[in-house]
């Protein structure tokens, strides 16, 4: 040991060695080992909240992660509301009252970027490795991530909701259907962080996987009927905001909330059905997004 | 000799164009540290790599702790540490956080992952920085840290990949100090570095890469002796022009000779009594020698005779794959 002998340090020394002393060489009985190691319920669950713990330690130690969430829902709030707002007809109701959906639903599609981002960062610095190198339940690092999302996107949901009822936006619907127009909003958000953990795994740096999120994002979150009613756009367009999952979970969440709806009058299976479209679309991203992901991760984690 | 905690078998592995590694064996047997020595980009990390389950060979088999890695990579993982060269550790957590996700990560509680780290922490000397947030670590430090992280579950099989690479020399010294107390406690240790000195001063054997190929595997000391290369200096009383031809046919190499005709270089085969039959032979021809020095070769000579030169290559033979 590195201590003198009967020094003032002997008795640390002694403690420090018995810290740094590893397991006494054995090789495992190789019955033991050619058994497939299998995670338990509960060991995945720990792992998921050590990794979605992290997250949030990471979130806690540089809040700008949390602009998107924040700062940047109230922004674009006012920004409509006051600038855009008084320009924009609205049947049968008021611009507020109309954009809240719309806004929420955009905010919360731009907002998972930090996904993307977050994941490029940790392949690049190389955390991912030594995620690799344990023992652990290899999908908790993705499983992890998403919980994370989800309390973000909560937090979205919140910061959005409290500027809306500022600016005044209003709702006649009972407490139920508020919260499932939410529970829409939230579901959709937690899909789509899938999609953007898949970018971010494709990405090459977080520099790519911010402007790999950007291509990917933004035309889906504006490409929708967020912001204006779509009946006045060239028919190719109409086809495809009527069919972008976005525009669903706008139309739904205005359809619970007895907010004006102008998609409600268009033919397309899931402007009349914007609830069902919306999960279905939900529920569809999901399945594919998030097995593609666990793959996406297993390649790049393994050469 | 105890069965071997880590074999590798005739790896192969390619990446795009450039071979990594072109048929590396070697093994490490239980409780022993192995000194994987090479140059930049000669195939170290790719071997650790592979070894650590983080990267599959395109021929080859290896196993750790009698585990087949490609096989049971799982099983494998709850048998290693690692303490890879770009240290990986999470810049935005603490200290104490990261050694503490590293345990839960690896199965412990909570309570019992908070306890190692705490305990790590203070074996590492990093007790007063563990609340600290990483990013603002040394680069020494976060080598400390690495190598903790690599202990918290105590694992039987480490691989330290190129652990001192770019610390000064007192970190680097502390950094040996801390893997000198790990050896001898029964764990098997591939250390993989570029400095032969490090290799030296902490392994039992020494596998010598470059090009993705074993290129001598030894002690230190057998791949010194090995060498042959050991260098001679002799200082005259007075110039002494027909020295030169006295001493030519005893040394290996060319000699030099100083201007003022008094010291003469060379290098020579590492014999028994070489000084004494050098002194001899000047002696006999009438010249005063003052001072005769024959230097033994230091492993960086062995690995300049062995990656410099053009020396037969020892390889192993397993070409299995293109």
């Amino acid at each position: 040991m590195s201590a003198g002998q009967g020094g003032p340090g002997t008795g640390a020394a002694e403690r420090e060695s018995e810290g740094m002393t590893p397991a006494i060489a054995q090789r495992p009985r190789d019955a033991a080992v050619t058994r497939p190691i299998t995670h338990s319920v509960a060991e995945r669950v720990r792992n998921v909240v050590s990794i979605t713990r992290r997250s949030l330690v990471h979130i806690a130690r540089d809040p700008t992660q949390l602009t998107s969430v924040t700062i940047q829902p109230v922004l674009l709030t006012v920004l409509f509301v006051y600038l855009f707002g008084g320009a924009i007809p609205i049947p049968g109701g008021s611009y507020p009252d109309f954009i809240i959906a719309g806004l929420l639903a955009l905010n919360l599609t731009l907002a998972t970027m930090g996904t993307a981002v977050g994941l490029a960062t940790d392949l690049q610095m190389g955390m991912i490795n030594r995620f690799r190198v344990l023992p652990m339940w290899g999908p908790a690092v993705l499983v992890g991530r998403s919980l994370a999302d989800l309390l973000t996107a909560c937090l979205c949901e919140l910061v959005s909701a409290v500027t809306g009822l500022a600016v005044g936006w209003r709702t006649s619907a009972g407490p139920l259907r508020i919260i499932a127009g939410f529970a829409l909003m939230l579901f959709f958000a937690y899909s789509m962080s899938w999609v953007a953990a898949c970018l971010g795994l494709n990405s090459k740096s977080p520099e790519s996987a911010a402007s790999f999120g950007f291509l990917v994002l933004f035309p889906l979150a504006f490409v929708s009927n967020a912001m204006v009613p779509t009946q006045h756009m060239p028919g190719w367009l109409q086809a495809i905001t009527n069919w972008n999952p976005v525009s669903a979970v706008i139309a739904g969440a205005r359809q619970l909330w007895d907010n004006p709806n102008p998609s409600a009058s268009i033919g397309a299976w899931p402007m009349r059905h914007p609830i069902e479209a919306s999960l279905a679309w939900s529920v569809l991203i999901l399945v594919v997004a998030a097995p593609l992901a666990s793959r996406y991760f297993r390649r790049r984690t393994t050469e | 000799m105890a069965d071997p905690m880590i074999e590798a078998d005739g790896l192969f592995k390619t990446y795009g164009r450039t071979r990594a590694l072109a048929g590396v064996s070697f093994s490490v047997p239980a409780g022993s540290v192995l000194g994987f020595l090479g140059p930049n980009g000669a195939g170290k990390t790719t071997a650790v790599r592979i070894l650590t389950t983080l990267a599959l060979p395109d021929a080859g088999r290896a196993r750790v702790a009698g585990i087949d890695v490609l096989a049971h990579p799982a099983a494998v993982r709850r048998q290693i540490g690692v303490a890879a060269q770009d240290a990986t550790l999470d810049g935005l957590l603490t200290g104490r956080q990261n050694l503490a996700l590293v345990g839960e990560l690896s199965g412990m509680r909570t309570s019992q992952a908070r306890a190692r780290a705490a305990e790590l922490l203070g074996s590492f000397e990093l007790a007063d920085a563990a609340d600290r947030v990483v990013k603002g670590y040394s680069g020494g430090m976060r080598r400390r840290l690495d190598l903790a992280a690599s202990l918290v579950t105590r694992p039987p099989v480490l691989f330290l990949d190129e652990p001192t690479t770019g610390l000064d020399p007192v970190s680097r010294q502390r950094v040996w100090e801390m893997i000198r107390e790990l050896i001898g406690s029964g764990v098997t240790v591939l250390l993989t570095t570029q400095y032969l000195d490090e290799a030296d001063a902490l392994a039992d054997r020494i596998v010598v890469v470059n090009h993705g190929q074993v290129i001598a595997d030894g002690t230190p000391r057998e791949l010194k002796v090995h060498s042959r290369s050991a260098h001679v200096e002799v200082t005259l009383a007075e110039p002494g022009p027909e020295a030169e031809q006295v001493i030519a046919p005893l040394v290996s190499g060319r000699v030099s000779v100083s201007a003022d005709g008094l010291r003469l270089d060379a290098a020579a085969d590492s014999a028994p009594g070489l000084a004494t039959v050098l002194v001899r032979a000047l002696d006999q021809a009438g010249m005063l020698v003052d001072n005769i020095e024959v230097r033994q070769p230091s492993l960086d000579d062995v690995f300049f005779a062995l990656t410099g030169a053009d020396i037969p290559v020892t390889t192993t033979d397993q070409v299995r794959k293109g």
